[in-house]
C-alpha cells in the first residue's frame, strides 16, 4: 500500500468538518437534515459548473452550515460577520510567528 | 531582514509583510463560527481536535480491509456480515458516526457492485474514513449511475461482458460497503496478508483487490 493522500487538503476543511460533526453529536441537528441541506447546496453550486470535490466542496459545506445555524438561531450571521472582521484585524495586527488572539 | 524577522525560525515573510499570514476568506468564516459557538457554550474546542485527530489518524480504509479479509477467511463471519453488517462490523471494533446502518454488497462473477452518493457524499466513515475528492465530485456523482462501465474504465477496471454492474446510492441513513471477490492465488493467506490486498477503491467498487503478485 502506498501512503494515502492527506484526508483534508486544508486545515479549515478539517475544522468545518469537525465543527459540523460535533454540532450533530451535541444534538444541534440530525444528520439526515444536514445531508439534505448540503445536497441542495451542492446541487445549486453545480448548476453552472462542475464541482471538483475539493475546495469547492468545502465552500458549499461552509455555506450550508452557516445557513443552517442561522435558521436554527444558533449563530446569527451579523455576529459571525463581526467576529470574522475581528479575526482578520487580529491577524493583520499580530507580528508573524506570534499567536493570534482576539482582543 | 528586520530584527523581528530573526526572532522566529519559522519566519518566512518579507519585511513588507510583518503581520501574520492572513487565512483565506472561508477559513476566517470558520474561525468566526467557532468563536461564536464557543462563546455561546455550544461547542467544546477540544472535541473538535479529537474529531480531526480521529479522521486524520485513526479511522481509514484499513478498518474496512480487516472486515473484508475476515469475511474472506471466516464463513461464519461472512454470514453474520450478510445478516447484519452493522453488528458484524462492530464486532471488529468499528462503529459510530456514519456507520449506524451498514449494508455489505457482495461482488460475484455475475455482479459487480459500485457505491456512490448522488445527494452529497454519504460514506461509511468507520470502515473507510473520509471520502476521497473524486467521490465528492459532481462528475463521479452524476456519472456513476448513468454510465458506470465508462467510469470504471477510467479507474482502470474493465469487467467481463457477462458481469452486470449494480450501483448503490448511499444515503444519510444507509451506507454500503462492497465486498470484493477474493483474489485467486491467495490460498493459505492469513487475514493480515489478505487485508494488504484490499484497496479503498475495491470497497467502493471503483477498483479490484490487488493480486498477490502485485504486492
Amino acid at each position: 500500500m502506498t501512503r494515502p493522500d492527506p484526508v483534508f487538503d486544508a486545515p479549515w476543511h478539517a475544522q468545518v468538518f469537525a465543527l459540523t460533526v460535533h454540532l450533530n453529536e451535541t444534538g444541534a441537528f440530525d444528520w439526515p437534515d444536514w445531508a439534505a441541506r448540503f445536497g441542495a447546496t451542492l446541487k445549486r453550486h453545480g448548476v453552472n459548473r462542475n464541482l471538483n470535490g475539493g475546495e469547492d466542496y468545502f465552500v458549499a459545506w461552509l455555506e450550508t452550515l452557516e445557513g443552517f445555524l442561522a435558521d436554527l438561531a444558533l449563530a446569527d450571521p451579523a455576529d459571525a460577520a463581526r467576529l470574522k472582521a475581528a479575526w482578520e484585524a487580529a491577524y493583520r495586527a499580530t507580528p508573524h510567528g506570534q499567536p493570534v488572539r482576539l482582543s | 531582514m528586520t530584527q523581528r524577522a530573526h526572532r522566529n525560525p519559522m519566519q518566512h515573510d518579507a519585511p513588507d509583510h510583518p503581520h501574520s499570514h492572513l487565512p483565506s476568506e472561508p477559513a476566517l468564516r470558520v474561525k468566526a463560527l467557532e468563536t461564536l459557538l464557543t462563546e455561546k457554550g455550544l461547542i467544546d474546542p477540544a472535541a473538535l481536535d479529537e474529531i480531526i485527530d480521529t479522521y486524520e489518524n485513526k479511522v481509514g480504509p484499513r478498518n474496512g480491509a480487516a472486515v473484508v479479509a475476515r469475511a474472506w477467511s471466516d464463513p461464519a463471519y461472512l454470514q453474520r456480515l450478510r445478516d447484519d453488517a452493522t453488528a458484524a462490523i462492530a464486532e471488529m471494533g468499528f462503529g459510530g458516526r456514519q456507520g449506524e446502518h451498514m449494508v455489505v454488497v457482495e461482488n460475484t462473477p455475475e455482479t459487480h457492485n459500485m457505491v456512490v452518493c448522488t445527494l452529497c457524499s454519504c460514506y461509511p466513515w468507520p470502515v473507510l474514513g473520509i471520502p476521497p475528492g473524486w467521490y465528492k465530485s459532481d462528475a463521479y456523482r452524476a456519472r456513476a449511475v448513468r454510465e458506470p462501465r465508462k467510469v470504471l474504465a477510467e479507474f482502470g477496471v474493465t469487467l467481463p461482458d457477462g458481469q452486470a454492474v449494480r450501483v448503490w446510492d448511499s444515503t444519510a441513513e444507509v451506507r454500503y460497503l462492497v465486498l470484493p471477490v477474493r483474489p485467486e492465488g491467495t490460498e493459505g493467506f492469513d487475514t493480515e496478508a489478505l487485508a494488504a490486498l484490499v484497496t479503498r477503491d475495491s470497497m467502493i467498487g471503483t477498483g479490484l483487490p490487488l493480486s498477490p503478485e502485485a504486492t
